[in-house]
């Protein structure tokens, strides 16, 4: 038979390392994360001892992956989805308005302390595009066109979205060019 | 397609995909619940999975005495209304068993119901004979959005692992993998290869261990075909995976669920507690001595984990990064045992096939493409949503007469033309509006520089420019790029410096060269599909939209 190249660790049945199985790992990271909010170095390392696997490939693997958190996140989050079908219906515009509303630069994970903007692939709900989270809920079609923008606003107030300065920060953070790559 | 022949004890179907539940379709199903045990008369509630026509949701199907009628845009509040209009409608003594004739006429008696409510209702009114739901060929999805995703009665009696139990006590291994080798069964993931040969080719390994694996790592932006599965009826997704457990020989399974879907990971694992707890997995009586079980993996938000050999890193709990191919999955996968790697869809197929038989499934479709696919309609279009159509049906009929054409978007420049259809995801291409007669098949596609891809398909129109669109999806592969290959992480960020360029005005006349070139080194040199199909969106729009590119050059 032919072996796989990166097979070696993971050769071994899952008993011979004893307790959980390093192939838990992922799981392992979530529930983590689901208690407390973030992945810290002590957590990861509590997660290497745990399953008895160097601190070094805990911390690649959570690394590797968007959705692990190695750094505190803000209180409070919002996430643009920037997915095809949203992105047809005008959520770039969305965006940059939003980045001036919370007067956050976009995928800043800090934020202004408090609220953060980050962007997303896609969240599925394509049937219902524009779409953007707020702290885990889910707002749809999003009203984007100039005549509806006090409906929009509108929206975003409902769902608890702060404006710019309403926690002392200037809006011109939201000014900062972000980089090539991260351009959307 | 999603109508019932009439009933007489009215039933109202709440529509509990990810989306309408969003819209407020979960408030409204507690609402319908709440109202219905109130309510003098007999009806009956339940949360169903995806009713197709998601822009227009939350939706919810009435089936009464005359046949179904469906409902959208519906608030919460309405919960009250509608229970009272469906509990309160008479029989009607001469519906016929077609629904939808008998829908039109439910429809007479709504119009003489009175109250402003009722009549509000009425205008929410969804017409089930529209080309959106009259020109679909529910297979796969055939009872996604009729059954209760988390009542195992519902879907056994609908005929869930009938085919499953037939294979077990009449069928070799060799006679399934027979049957889906002539179905020409077609991978659903993108690639279109073969599934019986792939089935074929893990089933002669040398004996030993063998995996199979579901993959539902649905990453591709503008898609949500098997969300839809996984939501709406999950049960056949567990019937294909054990079937092909006993065609390959496999004991053991995966499910690689994307984390993103948090509502199709809990039906999933419920699904497979209740098919556990039933035995349905082997050990009963009549089966022989079939055991098979598996788990549902989830996976951290990596879109490069679709690819099967990531997928498979990371289901040991390792980094998503691709590894050169050969050995294939098929002949060295997970732990280094022989592994089918399968899309969603693909499985779900599995017992219709069987159901069916080879020979009337080949039949659907077009001679190289046979069956149906399911695609999601999304993006500039007037009805966005899930559509299951033969493959071979023309891009024009999904677009134009299914989806209703371009969306007039209200103060967008350009709203209203249909300028292209982009399929297959970040991976895929852009098809100018000139090609709308092309059949949907994976050649044609693949001829127009596009790919079928797992069944995105977003709707651009006028307002949108292609070099934005390209630049938009190399946004994507950067960030979802693993790193491992330079040709992809370097390469991909150079393109998208270049696009700037164009998008900027500040191109040279070079630079479109320059873009071609570097286009092609990354296709032909990155080590996965990931990083060889980066370029394709700019590949695509650049052969059917040049000009747009020649724009941008600077004027000296």
């Amino acid at each position: 038979m032919v072996s796989s190249p990166l097979s070696a660790t993971a050769g071994l049945p899952a008993q011979a390392r004893g307790g959980a199985s390093a192939d838990a790992l992922i799981e392992e990271l979530h529930r983590l994360q689901e208690r407390r909010g973030w992945l810290d170095r002590d957590a990861l390392r509590q997660v290497a001892a745990q399953l008895r696997l160097p601190l070094s490939h805990v911390v690649g693997v959570a690394s590797f992956y968007h959705l692990f958190l190695l750094q505190k996140p803000t209180a409070h989050r919002c996430a643009v989805c920037l997915g095809t079908a949203c992105f047809v219906r005008g959520a770039l515009q969305l965006a940059e308005q939003l980045s001036e509303r919370l007067g956050v630069t976009l995928d800043d994970p800090q934020g202004d302390g408090l609220w953060s903007l980050q962007r997303v692939g896609c969240l599925g709900a394509c049937g219902q595009a524009p779409v953007l989270v707020v702290d885990a809920r889910l707002l749809t079609r999003l009203p984007l066109s100039r005549d509806e923008l006090p409906l929009l606003e509108q929206r975003l107030d409902t769902a608890g979205l702060p404006r710019a300065g309403a926690n002392g920060l200037p809006p011109d953070l939201a000014c900062q060019r972000p980089r090539p790559e991260q351009r959307p | 397609m999603i109508a019932l022949p009439p009933r007489s004890v009215p039933q109202l179907r709440c529509c509990q995909a990810s989306g309408c539940r969003s819209a407020g379709g979960e408030t409204l199903l507690r609402g319908l619940q709440d109202a219905s045990r109130e309510s003098s008369g007999a009806i009956e509630v339940k949360g169903v999975g995806c009713l197709r026509l998601c822009g227009r949701g939350p939706l919810v199907a009435w089936d009464g005495p005359a046949g179904t009628a469906l409902f959208g845009d519906l608030k919460p509040e309405q919960a009250g209304d509608l229970v009272k209009l469906a509990s309160a409608a008479p029989p009607h003594p001469e519906s016929g068993p077609e629904g939808q004739k008998a829908g039109n006429r439910n429809g007479e008696e709504l119009d003489a119901m009175k109250g402003a409510a009722l009549a509000a209702l009425n205008a929410q009114r969804l017409d089930l004979l529209q080309p959106f739901f009259a020109l679909q060929t529910p297979l796969v999805l055939e009872n996604c959005g009729l059954i209760d995703p988390d009542a195992i009665e519902e879907a056994l009696a609908a005929g869930a692992y009938s085919q499953l139990k037939r294979c077990l006590q009449e069928l070799t291994p060799e006679q399934v993998r027979a049957e889906v080798r002539r179905s020409g069964l077609r991978g659903r993931g993108g690639a279109g290869y073969p599934t019986g040969l792939t089935w074929d080719t893990v089933a002669l390994q040398a004996p030993g261990d063998r995996y199979v694996v579901c993959n539902a790592d649905e990453g591709d932006p503008g898609a949500f075909m098997n969300r839809s599965v996984l939501e709406g009826d999950p049960h056949r997704l567990l019937e294909g995976l054990a079937i092909a457990a006993y065609a390959i020989g496999a004991t053991r399974g995966y499910i690689y669920v994307r984390a993103e879907y948090p509502l199709a990971i809990a039906r999933m694992r419920r699904a497979l507690a209740q098919a556990r707890e039933r035995g349905l997995f082997g050990g009963g009586p009549g089966v022989g001595s079939f055991r098979f079980d598996l788990d549902v993996r989830v996976g951290a938000g990596a879109y490069v984990c679709g690819e099967e050999t990531a997928l498979l890193a990371s289901i040991q709990g390792r980094r998503g990064c691709p590894r050169p191919r050969p050995p294939f999955p098929a002949q060295a996968g997970l732990w280094g045992a022989p592994t089918l790697i399968n899309n969603v869809e693909t499985l779900a197929t599995v017992p219709v096939i069987l159901r069916l038989g080879a020979e009337a499934y080949a039949a659907i479709g077009s001679p190289t493409s046979p069956g149906t696919k399911v695609f999601a309609l999304s993006g500039a279009v007037r009805h966005t949503g899930l559509v299951e159509v033969p493959l071979g049906t023309s891009l024009r009929t999904i677009v134009e007469t299914i989806g209703g054409g371009a969306l007039d978007q209200r103060g967008a420049p350009g709203g209203g033309a249909l300028k292209a259809v982009q399929t297959g995801g970040p991976s895929g291409g852009c098809i100018p509006a000139a090609q709308l007669e092309t059949p949907v098949d994976y050649e044609s596609l693949r001829a127009l520089g596009a790919m079928m891809g797992s069944g995105g398909m977003v709707v651009i129109d006028a307002g949108t420019p292609m070099p934005l669109l390209a630049r938009h999806f190399m946004a994507f592969s950067i960030s979802e790029s693993c790193g491992k290959c330079v040709p992809c992480r370097a390469g991909t960020v150079q393109l998208a410096a270049l696009l700037d360029r164009f998008l900027e005005h500040r191109a040279e006349t070079a630079d479109l060269q320059r873009l071609e070139e570097l286009c092609a080194m990354v296709r032909d040199t990155s080590l996965c599909g990931l990083g060889q199909a980066a370029p394709s969106p700019v590949l695509s729009t650049l052969r059917w939209f040049r000009q747009e590119y020649e724009a941008g050059v600077a004027v000296r």
